[in-house]
């Protein structure tokens, strides 16, 4: 099945599988590590980044017009960060669990770089409906990633999900994975088992893998920082 | 005393990348040779102390006495953003040596979190100018530790077969949660 380009459902497919933010391209890997302490957290966190990347990239498609060519970085900047502190006093008024949990990481979602990845590879170019249904789809990729992650580390590092009891009685919780260094290796994991799927696609079917990821690097605000180039190395080299 | 205590903790038990995962994408991105790992140390080093100063001082005149609380992270990523950009031209036009060394990984700063969450950081636990500048400074510290020592790893790591699927990101993952857990070591003081 071909989707239409540009279309909504391409645009949401295309952030929550094609080109999630997190597995894929590698993006924003600050609040995936940091926030995925446990699934609520990382809900928390990918909710608030999906409401935020939609009306940032609404509001940057329909500004796209008066902003001035050379001053585009700052202006999205700003706007993304006024969004930010909107969503901040939404959630220390109705979620202050959340909102505690998630402490510095809520204002650092303003140098997130899957919001300015967004806004100056597609949102700033593009249609408002389109951007829209852009940032949903990214924002729910990273929302899903968010809970793959936080879900695995909460089960293994403290036997429950979602606060519910999940592990029979006699585990015992390895609790270094809800800790730091537990982040750094359920990602490592995840991202390996993503490239084992692409290696053998791309060798049963002659499929290839950087066709679709990546392809907007080249305008990131990140570029030469970001690890989705690495990821993009990595597959190349895999073909070999 | 008390500065010592904030620096080693600062610098070694929180570590800024390694446990409270902040400049995660300079961490990954820069580290893959020694040489540019340690001057983006230098840059980060350079703009953050400069940054939680320049922020601290804006908080304490500016925004706190007006009840301007709420807009810091504007103003504060704004800040960050003016700064690097006039960073950036200072030593261009004076000091060429050390724009020659760290000229291009100065405008990457702008987006690394570690730099606005410190800033944010120091209104958070309340530090003042001083300590808050020497927070950002150990913090850094801490930053070029961390990256320097992830350089040099990875360096080894080239020479060293590793399966298919774990090249590339993968394995940087898995050596940061070695390292991590290293770092961890010293939490237990």
């Amino acid at each position: 099945m071909k989707l239409q380009k540009d279309k909504p459902i391409e645009r949401l497919w295309n952030g929550i599988y094609v080109e999630n933010p997190v597995f894929c391209l590698i993006l924003g890997m600050c609040p995936t590590l940091a926030t995925t302490t446990s699934a609520v957290n990382a809900i928390g966190m990918g909710l608030s980044t999906t409401a935020i990347l939609t009306m940032s990239n609404l509001m940057i498609s329909l500004l796209k017009k008066v902003i001035p060519n050379r001053m585009r970085i700052p202006s999205y900047i700003v706007i993304i960060a006024s969004f930010v502190t909107i969503v901040e006093f939404l959630m220390e008024g109705f979620t202050p669990g959340v909102y505690a949990a998630l402490g510095i990481y809520i204002p650092l979602i303003v140098v997130n770089c899957i919001i300015m990845g967004r806004a100056e590879a597609y949102a700033g170019k593009k249609g408002p409906v389109e951007s829209v249904f852009d940032g949903l789809g990214m924002g729910l990729g990273f929302t899903l990633a968010l809970l793959l992650i936080g879900s695995v580390r909460e089960m293994i590092g403290a036997g429950t999900w979602f606060g519910m009891k999940v592990a029979p009685g006699v585990y015992e919780p390895v609790n270094i994975f809800i800790l730091a260094p537990g982040a750094f290796l359920v990602m490592a994991f995840f991202v390996a088992i993503m490239n084992k799927l692409k290696i053998g696609a791309a060798r049963r079917t002659g499929w290839d893998p950087t066709e679709n990821s990546c392809t907007d690097c080249a305008n990131c605000a990140k570029l030469g920082m970001c690890s989705g180039k690495a990821a993009k190395e990595t597959v190349e080299e895999a073909k070999v | 005393m008390r500065i010592l205590m904030l620096a080693l903790s600062a610098a070694l038990i929180n570590n800024v990348v390694l446990s409270q995962f902040l400049g995660i994408c300079a961490f990954l991105g820069v580290s893959k040779k020694s040489k540019s790992a340690i001057g983006m140390g230098f840059a980060v080093t350079f703009v953050l102390t400069l940054a939680s100063f320049v922020c601290g001082v804006i908080y304490t005149f500016l925004l706190k006495p007006f009840g301007l609380d709420h807009l810091k992270t504007i103003v504060f990523i704004l800040i960050v953003a003016a700064l690097v950009q006039f960073v950036e031209m200072f030593l261009k036009r004076y000091i060429k040596s050390l724009y020659d060394a760290l000229g291009i990984y100065l405008p990457l700063i702008t987006t690394n979190c570690a730099v606005l969450g410190v800033a944010l950081l120091n209104v958070q636990k309340d530090y003042d100018i001083l300590t808050g500048t020497i927070y950002g400074f150990f913090t850094a510290i801490g930053f070029f530790i961390a990256i320097t020592i992830m350089s040099y790893i990875r360096e080894r790591n080239e020479y060293n077969e590793v399966p298919k699927a774990f090249q590339g990101f993968p394995i940087v993952m898995i050596t940061a949660a070695l390292m991590s857990i290293a770092f961890f070591g010293f939490s237990s003081f």
